[in-house]
């Protein structure tokens, strides 16, 4: 290993790790930094860059200030059955009842909502929420989260940000995570993290598929690393496609294009102007919950009714261009740019763009402790809140609710185990660790990753698409199988510099993809009925045994494992709850 | 179909020197300059360094030289130019490589500006704030602001005059407008204005306003009111006066 | 990554998009434009100044001589004139124009500049801009003589008529109350520097004015020059009356 040999890292101690300065990630460490910790911040890209920027319709909280029937309750109820009923019910409880708190907190460290007329925060209504309930600034209100979030973590003391820093590899001593290795994107020095707690804040991996909204940051480092430490994840067959991505030009594939244009009014609409919803959701029509719509858009596409790019038309010009421009600038000003139509006299085309994971690593709902000691995830990383489907506007509410919980956690497990920062790492697993990273630059004639990479969107966007079936996912691992052997000798595509290689990034990168991947297959195979996001030709009914069971993702010995395991019941209130809003409220689309 | 390919010349090189690169790259339909740098580093390049997130223009890392121009480049159509393109790194920070710069001096500047800081009265009071929409609005504009920090790349006084021990840069006058015109702030950032952010060394030549890609009237909107905050504290001898009889915001020491 | 085949398509063909200004355009032209314009005006206004006796036919009163005071062998323009210098000097446009064209700081965006000592407005003589605000004072003064010398070019003898200068007068004052009541430093304290605009009535009151101003500010280029222009033109119009060159068309009842 002629790069290596020498292998010399930096060691840089602290109290809570965070990995991720998404909304989670610094929410957590102010949490963590007002806890009296010691907080280090590791991003991959600049500080403020994080995916949560794309977050665009709002944030859900039962504030109530536009409904005022609104309660933590319904909100509750919403996200179970948004969830399909497998969301970890204690974790949508406090979620449901936190989230009000976050964003009053989150406008008094300087963010800035739109209001009603009474002068307070104005919600507006979204997919699957009973009442209307997502805060929100225009349609980038996760700009507006991050930035505030952002000043606030600058200006805390305690906390330090390590930018265009990308771990590898975490270590543990005594069954405890207790160490981080990772090197600067800018040149490829090393540092050799020692920490007291982790908290994992790394979002999804939407960069498996080819059509995504999400950027190259969402490989799923957090849910590889942690599953590689033997954390269990849980979930994973749910991914969500949002219904609406651009699919034209072809550029821009995949872009994101806002609930909140459904939220405002926009229809949906097929090639022959019918307003397909009709027939999917009568009741909720476009804003049905995600999951329905992006099935809906499909369906009717695969119908031949869809658009000449294959998609829907999304139409709001039936509101006035002041109304268009004034609540969704960037959309407006998105499709003008790159796609040239004026969406204030022109509808938009659309179609279903990956976009969100609801698996990930299995937490504690309380203090989103994972089942590793020491290591901690929140956010998009983590699994249980959203359950088989997420509603819009739930996820920055969940960066607020379990960022805070899982900062306040992880600094309290460092104050109590004060040795950790120092035990000891055997020093074989760094060795080894550091020379798996740098192997690609030892083969220059090794495949390029880039192509890897693409290879492995292809094989995901064939096999595990929205509607899935057995054969399919069986024979996308088989392909996987292959994939794997060949990025484990991958080269870097050329380039043998230290210094800002994205292809030697790349090579890396693939072995999150893959652990990511394999694990939605291994559990959309096992997982043999339609629920939420996760949806099965084969299998296209609701089991109604399969509601009080999660399917767990395991390292063992013998690779990846998945198991079921049993969901305990509600208590009774909660059921309650849910029983209520059933008979009062939306009823739930049958399947 | 080489002749519909584009000629994509890019900066390649680090702090030590470097040259423009010419890559052919197929043009697609609707294709922006970040989908064909990202092509040749893909297909042809796999060690070109570029910073990329969102592809969205909602980000703002994507900040390049396009025909010497500051832009965006996943909001660059290839269509707006032709068969050939120019891409290099911003020139106003250190280059890192290739087209990747080193920005921190901005998040340095970040710092040094004091946060959003509300009244006792309102940080203790159990109900949430009211606030109308007509004193937000004009806050918001400047809270678009992604940090791409184009506007510090085109600014004349740290792009040519190495002013970045001067002045903070339009970036940061976004910035301070925000928190200074935040009906719940109460600060008065004034003195910095006149001391250590350099508010004079402005002399509202717009460029930053012509580059920003939020389309953020910074010297309109940003700028100028706050020129105008900070002579009501400086350059106003009648104000001065009646801040002596006994009325009026007085400025505390820079 | 697109990396899958892409479909090659000719690029001409859909050049539809917004095209970089800089590209289009040479990027001298602004500034040659400014200096050509702003030269121009200055040695006329100059010649006037000095060297022009008072601008005034019946009902007719030069701008650059309102309100006309006369006093020993002072040139009547000298009273006047220094104040709506004083405020295009010191306007936040033209401080764009002159010190983009004259100064080349910079001459364009993105462009290399002169590698001379710069400190902006720190330190003299532009550090004076700052006080703008006291130009905008005397200037309103001068724009309410003109609006009542563009009411007097309506009255021929007593009684009432349009002629060209009447409405050459009164779109001049029009388009410098444009000019004026858009400037930077009125919007300022017109509501600017209030933080909240719906906290009392008077902050609501300034609010609508506030918005008002902007209005008018946000095209305050356009007013700048379109008002210059006007001022010279009304000037050179009565003048070209006075040496009998050109004769008023006029209405009267």
């Amino acid at each position: 290993m002629g790069l290596v040999s020498a292998a010399a890292y930096e060691t840089v101690e602290t109290d809570v790790l965070v990995m991720g300065a998404g909304g989670a990630g610094l929410r957590g460490a102010i949490a963590a930094a007002e806890a009296g910790a010691r907080v280090l911040i590791v991003c991959k890209s600049l500080l403020g860059k994080a995916h949560t920027v794309m977050a665009e319709g709002g944030v859900a909280a039962a504030m109530h200030n536009v409904a005022y029937q609104d309660s933590w309750e319904v909100h509750f109820a919403d996200t179970m059955k948004g969830g399909k009923l497998i969301n970890n019910w204690h974790m949508a409880e406090l979620h449901a009842k936190e989230s009000p708190e976050r964003v009053l907190e989150l406008e008094r460290w300087g963010a800035v909502f739109d209001r009603t007329w009474q002068g307070r925060i104005h919600q507006r209504p979204f997919g699957a929420h009973t009442y209307p309930r997502l805060a929100h600034i225009g349609d980038r209100t996760g700009l507006e989260l991050i930035r505030t979030l952002q000043d606030r973590v600058v200006h805390t003391t305690g906390v330090e940000v390590h930018m265009e820093v990308t771990v590898f590899a975490l270590l543990k001593s005594e069954g405890r995570v207790g160490g981080a290795l990772a090197y600067r994107r800018a040149d490829g020095s090393l540092v050799l993290y020692r920490f007291g707690a982790l908290l994992l804040a790394t979002g999804g991996a939407g960069k498996m598929y080819r059509v995504t909204s999400n950027s190259w940051e969402s490989t799923g480092d957090g849910t590889a690393l942690a599953y590689e430490a033997g954390a269990q994840l849980r979930d994973m067959e749910m991914v969500q496609f949002h219904p609406t991505g651009m699919v034209w030009p072809v550029g821009v594939r995949g872009l994101l294009v806002t609930e909140g244009v459904r939220g405002e009014g926009g229809l949906l609409r097929n090639k022959d102007g019918q307003r397909f919803m009709e027939r999917y959701d009568p009741d909720r029509m476009e804003l049905s919950s995600r999951d329905v719509v992006a099935r809906a858009i499909n369906s009717e596409v695969e119908a031949g009714r869809g658009t000449p790019h294959g998609g829907a038309y999304l139409d709001i010009t039936h509101r006035s261009p002041e109304f268009i421009k004034r609540k969704l600038p960037s959309m407006y000003e998105q499709f003008l740019k790159l796609a040239k139509v004026d969406i204030t006299k022109q509808p938009m085309e659309v179609a279903p763009t990956i976009h969100y994971q609801m698996g990930g690593v299995r937490v504690d709902a309380e203090t989103a402790a994972s089942s590793v000691a020491g290591l901690y995830a929140a956010g998009e990383v983590a699994s249980g809140l959203h359950g088989g489907n997420r509603l819009g506007g739930n996820s920055l509410s969940d960066l607020l609710v379990f960022g805070k919980r899982a900062g306040d956690a992880a600094a309290a497990s460092a104050k109590k185990n004060p040795k950790a920062a120092a035990a000891g790492i055997d020093p074989a697993e760094i060795e080894h660790a550091i020379a798996t990273l740098m192997a690609p630059l030892d083969r220059p004639e090794g495949e390029n990753p880039y192509r890897l990479m693409a290879e492995i969107q292809d094989v995901m966007t064939e096999h595990a698409p929205i509607v899935r079936d057995e054969a399919g996912l069986a024979a996308g691992l088989e392909k996987l199988d292959g994939l794997r052997a060949r990025a484990e000798v991958c080269g870097t595509g050329g380039g043998q510099s230290l210094a800002f290689n994205p292809g030697w990034h790349t090579a890396h990168d693939l072995r999150s993809l893959l652990v990511n991947a394999e694990a939605l297959l291994r559990s959309a195979l096992v997982r043999k009925e339609s629920r939420g996001a996760h949806a099965r030709s084969d299998f296209p009914k609701t089991d109604d045994q399969l509601a009080s069971v999660n399917f767990v993702v395991e390292k063992t010995a013998g690779g990846m494992q998945v198991r079921p395991e049993p969901r305990p019941p509600m208590p009774e209130y909660l059921a309650d709850a849910v029983q209520r809003s059933y008979a009062l409220y939306t009823p739930e689309e049958m399947e | 179909m080489a002749d519909s390919d584009l000629d994509l010349r890019i900066w390649r090189g680090d702090a030590k020197g470097g040259e423009l690169v010419s890559y052919r790259v197929p043009v697609t339909e609707g294709m922006v300059v970040l989908d064909a740098v990202l092509w040749a580093q893909a297909n042809m390049a796999s060690d070109m360094a570029v910073r990329w997130n969102c592809k969205a223009a909602k980000c703002g890392s994507c900040s390049a030289e396009i025909q010497g121009f500051p832009r965006l480049m996943c909001k660059t159509p290839i269509a707006d130019y032709g068969d050939h393109v120019t891409v290099r790194p911003m020139r106003a920070f250190p280059l890192i490589k290739d087209l990747v710069t080193d920005v921190s001096w901005n998040y340095e500047v970040n710092k040094q500006i004091p946060p959003f800081t509300p009244s006792e009265k309102d940080m203790n009071t159990s109900e949430p704030w009211r606030m109308q929409q007509k004193d937000v609005d004009r806050v918001m504009e400047f809270r678009k602001c992604i940090e791409c920090f184009l506007c510090q790349d085109v600014c004349h006084v740290l792009r040519n005059h190495d002013g970045k021990s001067n002045f903070y840069g339009p970036r940061f006058m976004v910035r301070i407008a925000a928190l200074e015109m935040h009906p719940k702030d109460s600060l008065d950032r004034r003195p910095l204005l006149k001391g250590n952010a350099g508010l004079g060394y402005c002399n509202v030549t717009k460029c930053c306003t012509e580059v920003c890609p939020e389309h953020i009237k910074i010297t309109d909107n940003a700028i100028i009111p706050l020129k105008e905050r900070m002579d009501d504290a400086y350059f106003d001898p009648v104000r001065a006066l009646i801040r002596r009889i006994g009325g009026g915001r007085k400025p505390k020491a820079v | 990554m697109a990396i899958s085949e892409p479909v090659a398509r000719p690029v001409a063909a859909d050049r539809t998009g917004v095209k970089n200004p800089y590209s289009v355009l040479p990027n001298w032209l602004y500034p040659a434009f400014v200096v050509v314009a702003l030269s121009l005006f200055g040695a006329y206004a100059l010649w006037v100044v000095f060297f022009q006796p008072l601008g005034y036919v019946m009902p007719y009163l030069s701008p650059f001589d309102s309100p006309p005071i006369t006093l020993g062998r002072i040139p009547p323009a000298i009273w006047v004139a220094w104040a709506p210098l004083v405020f295009r000097l010191s306007c936040y446009y033209y401080r764009k124009a002159y010190f983009r064209s004259f100064f080349g700081h910079p001459r364009s965006c993105a462009v290399p500049e002169p590698k001379r000592r710069y400190r902006g407005e720190t330190a003299f003589p532009w550090v004076f801009n700052n006080f703008h605000r006291f130009a905008f004072y005397a200037t309103v003064v001068q724009v309410g003589f003109l609006w009542f010398d563009a009411v007097i070019a309506f009255d021929f003898g007593g009684r009432f008529g349009v002629g060209f200068g009447s409405v050459l007068m009164l779109a001049n004052v029009l388009l410098l109350s444009g000019y004026t009541f858009g400037c930077h430093a009125f919007r300022h304290l017109a509501g600017g520097d209030l933080d909240c605009f719906s906290c009392s009535l008077a902050a609501r009151a300034r609010h609508r004015l506030w918005r008002g101003v902007t209005i008018l500010n946000i095209k305050h280029d356009r007013w700048a020059w379109a008002s210059l222009f006007t001022v010279a033109a009304t000037d050179i119009y009565i003048r070209l009356l006075l040496a009998g060159v050109l004769h008023d068309p006029r209405w009267v009842s």
